[in-house]
């Protein structure tokens, strides 16, 4: 029982992860942009959806709004910097992505605070019984129902739509889809606000579960960059994969390891080993997947 | 890109000698300069911009004359901090030990991390390097016996004894002299490097391993020498600043101080001697001047360090030298 309840657990966490790293992906695959402000958006997407909730009194209302504001504040974020950022080499990209994480850490502060409190819906508080003796909390299978519904969603439109063939080709080939004459620079404006959404859609349903507070974006981000190098740069495929590796990695890694650590050492060893073995494990895992396929599970760049 | 001209005997060449010389004055003289005007309180400040000039510089090495994007710098400055305050904690209190101690783990790791870091490139690389420090973050926020996530304070300094002579870091103008000789020594050993048939090999990789490695250079030994020479001088950056400070924390492991080292190299002017120093002094000094003047000093650092990636795309050093004639080739 607590091996499928940490299961589910790592797979929300996955999913989640997957939802930051889709545009992660997308932005360094198809215009090569190295975003370190995309966890940035993250926690934007969290302030706006505690500050909504509070103002409203409805969750719903303020996850739909903050999803919404978050996507507009994307697409004037690329119109306004990202996107003169794309020709440059990677150490100005580096540059003023770290300058826009101070901005928007600090932008956050004067106008929201430091935190915002945010806490899941009353309906979903309590737990649900999944199968006799497995209680799992409601909240937590509407983050797994939602994260699962928009990876189905975002497959469709990678994979069925016009628009997600021209990202795909992008991604392969930038050069060859322009001349073939698409305008990956209007299109990308529109595929970086959806992925600047669903960095809103993790913040705000991870909210309640982490916490909402000025900085929450940083230690999420690198994640979030572990699973697209694990999955593959540019493919929401790899992507989605990764992100559910590294969410069992982590989230088996922090409780089952525990008590396994248990049985061998002294109960404070134990607690205090775990963690960090389950932070280090996820990025040996990289390590692991890079040395046997070095571009990654999936790779989405063509010759 | 090219860091210095070697035997650029122009009439700009007097006027750049007469600028270091009242440069290297100004370093020395600072302390008592500050003392005369009762601002004895900066020259802490001071000794900071001085040790991350250190820590800046000895990334600029590998980011910029080797052309390696680490991004996983912070793993040596915060191991030199932690392996010093150790011992300290330990009471060992022997400088010379907590020297050879910080060069030896530090450069060892950075073995460890370049050896098998090297072996992959680009994107992969910065990930790489990034990963490592990260893992080395988290086993710093475990070690519950030095701190843990709270970090680790320290009563003692670094004590240097030379015959009868005692110089204890605790003191802050020995601490700064010390930083500053170290910054003086890696510059020196920079400014000579990149001539060098040894730093003209790296900056041939630097711009097309491949053919580098056709003309019969050892390529990976050679970017294994630079990262662990780097790491090493990383790794007495830190060890400088757990004495100016007197606690070392996770923090100085995690990604934003490499985001931060990284950020001044390029702020200053990558693969320039300067481009470390002058990167570290202005990125401190805008945030010190910010703090004074404003409530939210790193939402307008953001907005500077944004103007400059847009508007000065050589870096500080670079506003200086695209006064001078391009240089050849």
């Amino acid at each position: 029982m607590l091996i499928l309840e940490q299961a589910l657990n790592g797979l929300q966490f996955g999913l989640m992860l997957f939802l930051l790293a889709a545009g992660l992906t997308l932005v360094f695959g198809v215009m090569d942009m190295i975003n370190l402000a995309h966890g940035s958006l993250y926690m934007v997407g969290a302030f706006v959806a505690a500050w909504l909730v509070a103002l409203t009194g409805s969750f719903a209302i303020g996850v739909v709004g903050a999803v919404a504001l978050t996507f507009v504040f994307g697409m004037a974020l690329e119109i306004g910097v990202l996107r003169t950022l794309y020709a440059r080499d990677h150490l100005s990209q580096v540059l003023a992505t770290f300058a826009l994480i101070l901005i928007l850490n600090d932008g956050t502060k004067m106008i929201f605070g430091n935190d915002l409190p945010l806490s899941a819906p009353a309906a979903l508080a309590g737990p649900v019984e999944l199968l006799p003796g497995l209680q799992y909390p409601a909240y937590r299978l509407l983050i797994l129902a939602v994260g699962l519904a928009l990876a189905a969603l975002l497959w469709l439109l990678v994979q069925k739509t016009r628009m997600g063939a021209l990202v795909r080709a992008g991604a392969s080939n930038r050069t060859m889809a322009t001349a073939m004459g698409t305008d990956i620079g209007r299109l990308f404006t529109v595929v970086f606000g959806i992925g600047a959404a669903l960095c809103a859609v993790a913040g705000a349903l991870l909210g309640p579960l982490l916490a909402v507070q000025v900085g929450m974006g940083e230690n999420i981000l690198i994640l979030a960059f572990v699973v697209i190098v694990i999955g593959g740069i540019g493919s929401i495929r790899g992507a989605l994969v990764g992100a559910i590796l590294v969410g069992a990695v982590d989230t088996l890694g922090r409780t089952l390891l525990q008590h396994v650590l248990r049985e061998f050492l002294p109960p404070q060893w134990a607690s205090a080993a775990g963690p960090a073995i389950a932070s280090i494990a996820v990025y040996v895992f990289m390590a692991i997947v890079l040395a046997i396929r070095p571009q990654g599970l999936f790779p989405a760049r063509g010759g | 890109m090219t860091a210095e001209r070697p035997g650029a005997a122009t009439n700009g060449r007097a006027g750049t000698l007469v600028a270091l010389a009242a440069l290297i004055a100004a370093a020395i003289a600072l302390p008592w300069l500050l003392r005369a005007f009762g601002l004895d309180f900066y020259l802490s400040l001071a000794s900071r911009i001085v040790v991350y000039a250190i820590a800046a510089t000895s990334l600029n090495l590998v980011l910029g004359y080797a052309g390696l994007v680490s991004f996983g710098h912070a793993a040596f400055f915060g191991l030199g901090a932690y392996v010093t305050a150790i011992l300290i904690t330990e009471g060992v209190q022997s400088g010379p030990l907590h020297l050879a101690a910080t060069v030896a783990v530090a450069a060892l790791v950075a073995f460890v991390i370049g050896a098998i870091s090297l072996r992959t490139r680009g994107v992969y690389f910065i990930m790489i390097t990034l990963a490592f420090a990260q893992m080395l973050f988290y086993l710093a926020n475990s070690v519950k016996g030095y701190g843990g996530d709270e970090g680790l304070s320290i009563r003692a300094r670094s004590l240097f004894a030379f015959g009868g002579q005692a110089l204890d870091l605790k003191n802050p103008l020995a601490l700064y002299y010390v930083a500053l000789a170290v910054l003086a020594l890696a510059l020196v050993a920079l400014a000579r490097f990149a001539p060098s048939p040894f730093g003209r090999a790296v900056l041939a990789l630097r711009d097309d391993d491949v053919r580098a490695e056709a003309l019969g250079f050892a390529t990976y030994r050679a970017k294994l020498v630079v990262f662990v020479v780097a790491g090493a001088l990383g790794g007495i950056a830190g060890a400088l600043s757990v004495n100016l400070q007197g606690y070392v924390s996770p923090n100085a492991l995690h990604w934003t101080q490499s985001g931060t080292l990284m950020v001044m190299v390029i702020l200053g002017g990558v693969a320039t001697v300067w481009g470390g120093a002058v990167g570290a002094a202005a990125l401190l000094l805008l945030q010190e001047v910010l703090s004074a003047t404003t409530e939210h000093p790193e939402f307008w650092t953001g907005w500077v360090l944004l103007a400059i990636v847009l508007f000065a795309r050589q870096g500080l050093v670079g506003l200086w030298t695209a006064r001078r004639p391009p240089p050849l080739g």
